[in-house]
């Protein structure tokens, strides 16, 4: 019974960091139809930089919750800029060539921007555990979880929430609706689809980021951390269905809470039950659980 | 038969000048060489399924499956080169002949995708094997060539020639194929499945045989890379950095021709092992840029620079297209 609280408790979070990861893959590739490998070195930067700033604003003597703001601050500066610079300096250029090649571009990029990350931040840990030490530890039947990583489902639940009501209730979330529903005929309609992608790629720069600031605290932040959250990222797309918000959601839960029974019961298959699990949902549904039907043009 | 190929009589020119050349070059050139064949053939079974409009971001699955293999029958005894490498080979080919049964029904974005889960489900077995070495995978001893065990520097000068043949074999074996009915189906599937299946051939039955055939030689690439580096690890064996960077030989070279794809895999080990001499922090920075590079400025590869040259000559040079239309 304990075994299984502490299974659930640590699915939820892993569950809620995996949907954190991977929400701005699939609305990215949702509304641009791109799969973005660059998603792991927005995630790496959006560490990098939370940590410095969280390190930076601990340095001075401003109230202690306020380093949450540096957390913010650091996704949102690096996925407006690297958002921008990314759709704007590079993509656009590549909308007409084929969807391999823009994987393989979002790959090239990854790779230079994990030698820019080098170049910037070294090659030494950075530990920026003040956020994780402030809000202390609680007690779940007898066993001890940090507080930090309980907020990171909140905090899930929030992003989750926030987008389904900015898509649903919004101007801005109709009009992104119609474009991916058909970009041709909502640009006929006056939409200006431009416009749209920059704005889309923006949010979901800022997600991935938001990811990687938000998880610093918790770990080490050091070079490589971004390779694994791509693979892991792209498991739990396409096992929900590529482009499918509740798909994140299903899928960021089967994933996690999978994972955390196998590192708690069978910790030898810990890395290959995400794959399995991918693997055995595409095999049953090519195009994952939650994937909108597809017409096929003859 | 009147008709001569020229890709044949190419690769034939190219075969003798290195099996001339292996015995005069420097050690660090044929050991480059011989990763530039590995990895050459490994492109070579991406570019027989991007014929199709097919790519796998997870063609690490059968070069690992291929160089573990081999390097797994050495732990048992098994020395002699030409066993090692047919059975990673075969290993691979069995491996991609059932994961085809799958594979066949997925197409685009979906087909590499699925693919790279299955490369990570190996390395994801593989690190967490302690047997095998777990990340730090294990050596493997020098092999010997039916009987003879050759020492020092003869070691790698044998090794070279027996990789040539081989890689020739194949490579000729692959451009024979393409140019069968069954391989010319690749074109037709790519541009309307439909049509094909209207017109009486099976288009999951074409992509299924493609997909063995790059399997196989997949696998025969990691068996020799397996050989030639005396060490197997699942990070620079079957991680999915891995599968990326197959994808960027195939890139780099063009799908114009099967001799390109070891041009591209030289221009790539190059291109590393200079980045990796000179900017040991920035190779990636380097790499990343040219690929770059290629997508923006060469799209068709390095091969079409050669269809440039002689634009009149259209029998392969032209084949080369991966633009799709905007959809």
């Amino acid at each position: 019974m304990q075994e299984l609280i502490v299974i659930l408790v640590d699915g939820l979070v892993f569950s809620s960091y995996l949907f954190m990861v991977s929400v701005g893959l699939t609305v990215i590739f949702g509304v641009m139809k791109i799969l973005n490998v660059t998603h792991g070195a927005f995630y790496a930067f959006g560490a990098y930089m939370s940590a410095t700033l969280i390190g930076a604003y601990y340095n001075t003597d401003l109230p202690e919750f306020g380093g949450f703001l540096a957390i913010f601050a650091a996704a949102i500066i690096v996925g407006v800029f690297f958002g921008i610079v990314l759709e704007r300096g590079l993509l656009r250029f590549l909308y007409h060539r084929d969807e391999h090649i823009i994987v393989l571009a979002t790959f090239a990029m990854f790779l230079v921007l994990e030698d820019v990350l080098l170049m910037i931040w070294g090659t030494d840990p950075y530990y920026a555990y003040e956020p994780m030490a402030l809000l202390g530890a609680v007690d779940i039947v007898e066993l001890t979880f940090d507080v930090y990583s309980l907020t990171l489902i909140g905090l899930a639940v929030i992003v989750a929430l926030g987008l389904w009501l900015g898509l649903t209730k919004t101007k801005w979330g109709k009009l992104l609706l119609a474009v991916i529903f058909d970009r041709e005929i909502s640009q006929a309609m006056g939409i200006n689809v431009t416009v749209v992608f920059t704005v889309t790629f923006v949010v979901g720069s800022i997600m991935g980021a938001l990811g990687g600031a938000y998880i610093a605290p918790t770990i080490s932040v050091s070079p490589g951390i971004g390779v694994e959250v791509i693979v892991l990222s792209f498991a739990v797309v396409v096992i929900g269905g590529m482009g499918s918000i509740p798909g994140a959601i299903i899928g960021a839960l089967l994933v996690g809470i999978s994972r955390a029974a196998a590192v708690h019961k069978f910790p030898e298959i810990e890395l290959f039950v995400i794959y399995a699990i991918m693997a055995l949902v595409l095999a049953i549904r090519p195009e994952g659980l939650f994937a909108p039907p597809q017409a096929r043009k003859i | 038969m009147r008709y001569i190929d020229k890709t044949v009589v190419g690769l034939s020119i190219a075969f003798l000048v290195l099996l001339f050349a292996d015995f005069f070059m420097a050690e660090w050139v044929r050991f480059i060489g011989l990763q530039s064949l590995a990895r050459g053939a490994v492109a070579l079974g991406l570019l027989v399924l991007w014929r199709t409009g097919l790519v796998s971001f997870g063609h690490a699955l059968y070069f690992g499956f291929g160089a573990y293999a081999a390097a797994m029958l050495t732990l048992v005894g098994y020395h002699d080169a030409f066993f090692l490498v047919f059975a990673g080979t075969l290993a691979a080919g069995v491996l991609a002949f059932l994961l085809g049964f799958l594979l066949r029904r997925y197409r685009a974005i979906f087909f590499a995708l699925l693919n790279m889960a299955f490369s990570m489900i190996l390395y994801g077995v593989i690190v967490k094997t302690e047997a095998l070495g777990s990340t730090d995978g294990f050596s493997v001893l020098t092999p010997t060539f039916l009987g003879y065990a050759p020492k020092g520097e003869a070691v790698q000068t044998t090794l070279f020639i027996f990789t040539l043949v081989f890689t020739y074999i194949v490579t000729v074996g692959v451009h024979l194929y393409l140019k069968t009915t069954l391989g010319g189906m690749s074109m037709a599937v790519r541009e309307n499945e439909i049509r094909v299946e209207y017109l009486g051939y099976s288009a999951e039955k074409v992509i299924h045989v493609k997909y063995v055939f790059s399997g196989l030689v997949a696998g025969f690439g990691g068996a020799i890379m397996a050989l030639a580096i005396g060490q197997v690890d699942p990070d620079s064996m079957a991680n999915w950095t891995v599968s990326g960077e197959f994808v960027f030989i195939t890139i780099l070279s063009g799908i114009g021709n099967v001799g390109a794809t070891y041009i591209g895999a030289l221009v790539f080990e190059l291109i590393r092992t200079y980045a990796f001499e000179y900017a040991p922090l920035f190779w990636q920075f380097i790499l990343g840029g040219s690929l770059l590079a290629i997508i923006m400025f060469l799209p068709d590869g390095i091969w079409s620079l050669f269809g440039r040259l002689r634009r009149s000559d259209s029998s392969e040079s032209s084949s080369s297209s991966n633009k799709a239309p905007s959809p």
